[in-house]
């Protein structure tokens, strides 16, 4: 049962994250990626990361997605009327990324074709008030950190986007 | 004594440096004088040393410093006095001193005047340390700065582009001796680990007679010794260098730096005595040299170039007396050679400036009651080189004779007859300046007048040296060899095996044989004067214009074109060398260099397109390259 | 779901990796495909998740909570990081009137 669940979420995510990739308008596009981070928020849910979840649904689905197609729809861009690429660009970056998949699957040889974790792992580590005690405790600098790392970004972002400085 | 030794050397460098820095400001007298001084101070010294040094005195060695110390062979700065160098030192100052004064009068209008004496001195500076040098590393510093000076000295009249290339000849063709002198010293060095003259001499024992390493070394030096001393083949340089003035012929090329040679082997008698094969190359050398020399001089035509190849005939017979071994003979002849030759130049010099400046004899005649005193002491000088009995010329040139005959009579025939042929040019030579008609033009008959009193004294000393001084060494057959005064005094120079192969020589003629040659070469000598005053006298022979002899004449008068074949085989080849090497360079090389640079400029062009600001092509680069490294990793494990 | 999981039971680790680099490497691919230089930042967010995806599987399959606070890290400043490049990409656009990044090849050699 898991393994269906697990094969029609996956599916779903890499059939969008084709169609985002190759399509043409990009409002499209935009829209398609929208549905493969939900469906890793899924994913997400179904291993017991309940916060990871939540927060890429509302972070990624909902704001940072929201930001792109406000973008795109201020620029105007919903014709899809970008210049294509010659083909023989389109098939080195096809090969490109061919090779670096095959790549990267090279260096997951040696893994053993079975690995379920056991009955000893703690399931409750994806829970808030787990994942919260530590943050809080453990990574409590890096917390703020982050903080000022969005206050800068606001800062720039609010810099670059000013008509006159 | 030490402070006599270095008194006698730097004397004449002190005139060097001071009529060098500061001639151009001093008053012409002083600077002629300072250098005539200093020169004549040098020749009282080494007359004092000789009156202390006689026939039984060891060498004395005066060391200045350690110099170096090289691979086990220690060369120390020094001096050695001995009889044979304090022999050479008198001529050298005396006859020296006797040159610069009569250059005061010579040199007197020339514009160089100060440069000349400044030259001059320096040049005796590096002779004496060529003959006061206790080894052959000094030898060879005053062998390069005789060298230097002629080069200075011929071409003295640097204006003159042809005075120039004589010079540049002249030093030229002694660097190719030099370079068998400097193989000879490097092989001594090598061989016996010393290079000062005592060491090696007590070290030539372990040499076998005629081995390969002895004839080496012995015919490298003499190598050397053929350059410097103008032998064949490298005799060319000397009439050449009859561009410089009068004084620097009699000096250098008659009295003192060709005679460097013929120290060398003396010096050196205890290698050759070891070589005989290396003494008969020597004998052969010195024949042949003196025999060509002597048949160039019978058709030349400038009273200079007839006393440079009668120069070079000498020395050509000095080299005869080492060939078989008579060392102490060459030196005497060196000694009788430099008094008359000395007086002959000087002589010339005297009639050239009577002629205002006239060298071709053709022009001439007629001379001798126009300049008497000239007249005189010239006519000694060639009497005593053609063999005036009881004259210095004469005794010399027999004892080299009995030597010769002592070896082969075959020898003593050839030098018969070169003797007759060197009596005949040198009274061609006499008879055409002094005697008949006069030649030349009327402006040169109106200037004609006898030379002042400072060139004329030179020729006077010089004259009566030439007259006296062979008695000094009579010949063997009188007295037993006890008047033998010269050879008895140079014993000790000679290694007791050298000494003992010249007694041998001399012991093989008998006394009645002696005689018979003595007389033979004094018949002749009266017979060729005879005929020779007939045909220039009498018939009133002229000399030609070169161009216009036939036969025999133009091959003596052209020097059986001896000059243009060295300027075919040598010096074409080394211009075609320098061409070809010009060729390649510009041809070759420059292109090579400038395709490498090309090179990086057309690569880096290639390397140019890569950058073509286009953000997906450099992304599309970096992920292949992320790629393939990640393969090649996944592949190398 | 406290006690038990049997999604991390049953489901083997590779997987996901699997599923994650497939996701990286379309991620990658639409980076060299594509000239719209908002669908390059996306593709760019893209890759990120497919890493987040990976590190959250271990996390869990591990029991550990270390990789689950990086990828919360990972989120923060991908946002901030989409903030500033889309403020950039409308300065493009307000600059040339187009976002296609093949015209901007002004630091040409």
């Amino acid at each position: 049962m898991e393994q269906i669940l697990f094969y029609f979420v996956s599916g779903i995510a890499l059939a969008s994250a084709v169609y985002f990739v190759l399509a043409k308008n990009p409002v499209y596009s935009i829209l398609s990626l929208i549905v493969t981070f939900f469906c890793i928020a899924a994913l997400y849910i179904l291993m017991n990361a309940q916060f990871l979840g939540i927060v890429q649904i509302i972070v990624y689905a909902g704001a940072i997605m929201v930001l792109f197609l406000y973008i795109l729809m201020m620029l105007n861009l919903n014709k899809g009327d970008e210049s294509r690429k010659s083909n023989i660009n389109k098939f080195v970056g096809m090969f490109a990324a061919g090779i670096l998949f095959i790549g990267i699957l090279g260096a997951y040889k040696g893994l053993s074709a079975n690995y379920v974790a056991g009955n000893d792992v703690d399931y409750s580590v994806g829970l808030t008030k787990n994942l919260g005690k530590l943050l809080f405790n453990e990574y409590v600098l890096p917390f703020e950190i982050a903080s000022v790392l969005i206050l800068s970004g606001i800062v720039g972002a609010v810099l670059i986007g000013k008509k006159d400085l | 004594m030490e402070n006599l030794v270095y008194a006698i050397i730097l004397l004449p460098l002190a005139g060097f440096l001071i009529n060098g820095l500061f001639g151009k400001n001093l008053p012409k007298i002083f600077v002629g004088s300072l250098a005539t001084l200093v020169v004549f101070a040098s020749f009282c010294i080494g007359v004092y040393l000789f009156c202390q040094f006689d026939s039984d005195s060891q060498p004395v060695i005066v060391k200045a410093f350690e110099w170096f110390r090289i691979g086990g062979v220690q060369i120390n700065f020094g001096f050695q006095i001995d009889q044979l160098s304090l022999m050479m030192i008198m001529i050298i100052t005396g006859i020296g001193s006797l040159i610069h004064l009569y250059s005061i009068g010579y040199m007197s209008h020339d514009k160089g005047f100060y440069k000349f004496f400044t030259y001059l001195n320096l040049f005796i500076f590096s002779m004496l340390l060529l003959v006061m040098g206790s080894n052959y590393l000094i030898l060879f510093i005053g062998w390069e700065g005789v060298g230097v000076c002629s080069y200075l000295l011929i071409g003295f009249w640097f204006q003159n582009w042809e005075y120039g290339k004589a010079a540049r000849k002249a030093f030229i063709m002694n660097r190719i001796g030099d370079l068998g002198l400097l193989i000879g010293i490097f092989i001594i060095a090598q061989q016996t680990n010393a290079l000062d003259y005592l060491s090696v001499a007590n070290n030539t024992s372990k040499f076998s007679v005629d081995s390969p390493v002895i004839i080496f070394i012995t015919a490298s030096l003499f190598i050397g010794a053929v350059g410097k001393s103008a032998q064949v083949p490298l005799y060319t340089w000397l009439p050449d260098a009859m561009a410089g003035p009068t004084p620097v012929s009699a000096l250098i090329h008659a009295a003192t730096m060709v005679t460097a040679g013929i120290y060398l082997v003396v010096r050196s008698n205890f290698l050759y005595t070891l070589a005989p094969t290396v003494q008969s190359g020597i004998l052969l050398i010195g024949l042949l040299t003196a025999a060509l020399a002597a048949f160039y001089a019978l058709r030349q035509n400038d009273i200079k170039k007839v006393l440079a190849y009668s120069t070079v005939s000498q020395l050509g017979f000095m080299f005869v007396a080492l060939g078989v071994g008579a060392y102490t003979t060459a030196m005497f002849h060196l000694m009788t050679h430099a008094f008359f030759k000395a007086l002959l130049f000087l002589g010339s010099g005297s009639v050239i400036h009577a002629m205002s400046g006239e060298q071709d004899m053709r022009f001439m005649g007629g001379l001798k009651k126009k300049i008497p005193i000239t007249h005189i002491t010239f006519l000694i000088g060639t009497l005593a080189i053609s063999g005036f009995p009881l004259l210095s010329g004469m005794i010399s040139k027999d004892e080299i004779l009995v030597s010769a005959f002592a070896k082969s009579p075959a020898y003593w025939g050839i030098l018969f007859v070169i003797a007759a042929l060197t009596a005949t040019y040198m009274f061609r030579l006499y008879y055409l300046t002094f005697h008949g008609e006069f030649r030349g033009t009327e402006e040169q008959k109106h200037h004609l007048h006898e030379s002042p009193l400072n060139m004329t004294l030179p020729l006077m000393v010089l004259a009566v040296l030439s007259i006296v001084g062979g008695f000094i060494n009579l010949p063997h057959f009188i007295g037993h060899g006890h008047y033998a005064k010269l050879t008895e005094w140079l014993k000790p120079v000679l290694t007791d095996e050298s000494f003992g192969q010249m007694e041998a020589n001399i012991a093989g003629v008998s006394f009645n044989t002696e005689m018979i040659l003595l007389g033979a070469t004094v018949l002749m000598f009266f017979a060729v004067w005879f005929i020779v005053k007939n045909i220039y006298v009498n018939k009133k022979k002229l000399a030609l214009p070169e161009n216009q002899y036939t036969g025999w004449e133009k091959l003596s008068a052209r020097k059986l074109y001896i000059d243009e074949i060295y300027n075919v085989l040598f010096v074409k080849t080394v211009e075609g060398l320098g061409r070809a090497g010009k060729m390649f360079d510009k041809d070759i090389l420059d292109p090579a260099v400038d395709f490498v640079g090309e090179g990086a400029e057309d690569s880096g062009r290639a390397m140019k397109r890569f950058q073509n600001g286009n953000v997906e092509n450099y992304v599309l680069i970096m992920s292949l390259a992320v790629g393939i490294i990640l393969i090649v990793n996944f592949l190398l494990q | 779901m406290d006690s038990t999981n049997t999604f991390i039971q049953t489901i083997p680790l590779e997987y996901f990796i699997i599923l994650s680099s497939v996701l990286f490497c379309l991620g990658v691919l639409g980076v060299l495909l594509r000239k719209n230089a908002i669908i390059i930042l996306g593709c760019v967010e893209l890759m990120l998740n497919s890493v987040n995806l990976l590190l959250a599987a271990f996390s869990a399959y591990k029991g550990n909570g270390d990789g689950q606070i990086l990828v919360f890290f990972i989120m923060v400043v991908a946002a901030a990081e989409v903030a500033v490049g889309l403020a950039i990409i409308s300065m493009m656009y307000r600059n040339t009137r187009s976002v296609d990044v093949s015209i901007f090849n002004k630091l040409r050699g």
